[in-house]
């Protein structure tokens, strides 16, 4: 009985701790993680699904995020690397979904994009939004706060049918 | 019997989670020693917390209070991105200076945007000691 015992509980150690040693005091970071982008850079502002901007956009802005945009976004060299890979291997110019290939099929081949709304794709979804409603909306001010109005935002979901402007509703044609 | 035991458990955790955030900072304010810093102050971190200091960028004044707000208590927000911050006050936000790694990025992330250069240790100690108190 005893033995069976001891069998039993030397079985379940090393499927549980050896494991658990190899993953200690190392920090496992996925390459691929949306989880960390979430994290990490959707701390201040919306984390921009990565198939907005094509993959040299990407290592730009991840290469200077001393001045992000004025600000300092500075990260640890392991996540920075980590970051770096999943927003380029989820890239727009990585052929991957649709949108992706739209922002593609409307940037000139050499262009170097770093704000998504500056894009001629993002320009166009957005020409008919008044200014009135977004710059000069307090609760908004910016195209770049896609949260303030598309309440999927945060979910990756930017549906016309979704959107609520601050102080207006929803969006009619 | 029962209820004993849960009170037990639960008082155990609390006080866990209570000292866990106190060791933490403890062991942060002493990598501060290290270097150099002592008597950290938390009357002098407020002084620091709550100074403005002109913004080359936008010509206007910022403070830390700026985007974590005037009242700790109280949640924050970005003054660009109008992103909501959790309340800095450990004593409603029980995640904050829990993370030794969280709270040496975003000093090192603020005080260069805020200031334009990092905080030295003792202005983060004094720092500390003040949000700490909150």
């Amino acid at each position: 009985m005893n033995k069976q015992l001891l069998k039993i509980a030397l079985a379940v150690g090393v499927t549980t701790v050896i494991p658990l040693a190899q993953g200690a005091g190392t920090e496992q970071v996925q390459s691929t993680d949306p989880a960390l982008y979430r994290s990490e850079c959707g701390a201040c502002h919306v984390a921009y699904p990565p198939d907005f901007l094509p993959a040299r956009s990407w290592e730009k802005l991840m290469s200077d995020l001393k001045d992000h945009f004025g600000d300092n976004a500075e990260l640890a060299d392991e996540e920075v690397r980590a970051l770096t890979a999943y927003l380029t291997e989820n890239a727009a110019d990585r052929g991957q979904t649709k949108r992706g290939t739209r922002v593609m099929r409307s940037l000139k081949t050499d262009e170097l994009p770093l704000r998504l709304t500056e894009l001629t794709y993002f320009k166009r979804l957005h020409h008919e939004v008044p200014k009135k409603l977004v710059k000069d909306n307090p609760e908004v001010k910016s195209f770049s706060r896609c949260d303030a109005c598309h309440t999927r935002a945060l979910e990756g979901s930017f549906k016309e049918g979704e959107v609520q402007i601050p102080g207006r509703g929803r969006w009619e044609d | 019997m029962k209820k004993t035991a849960v009170m037990m458990i639960w008082m155990t955790a609390t006080l866990c989670a209570a000292s866990s955030r106190a060791d933490v900072v403890d062991d942060v304010l002493k990598t501060y020693e290290a270097s150099g810093a002592k008597g950290f102050d938390a009357a002098r971190g407020e002084v620091f917390w709550k100074q403005t200091l002109p913004d080359p960028e936008s010509g206007k004044t910022v403070s830390c209070t700026t985007c974590h707000g005037e009242n700790l208590r109280e949640a924050g927000k970005h003054t660009k991105t109008g992103k909501l911050i959790d309340p800095m006050a450990p004593s409603v936000n029980k995640e904050r200076l829990t993370d030794a790694k969280h709270i040496e990025k975003w000093f090192k992330r603020n005080c260069e945007g805020t200031l334009g250069r990092e905080c030295t240790p003792q202005e983060k100690g004094d720092v500390l000691m003040f949000l700490r108190s909150q």
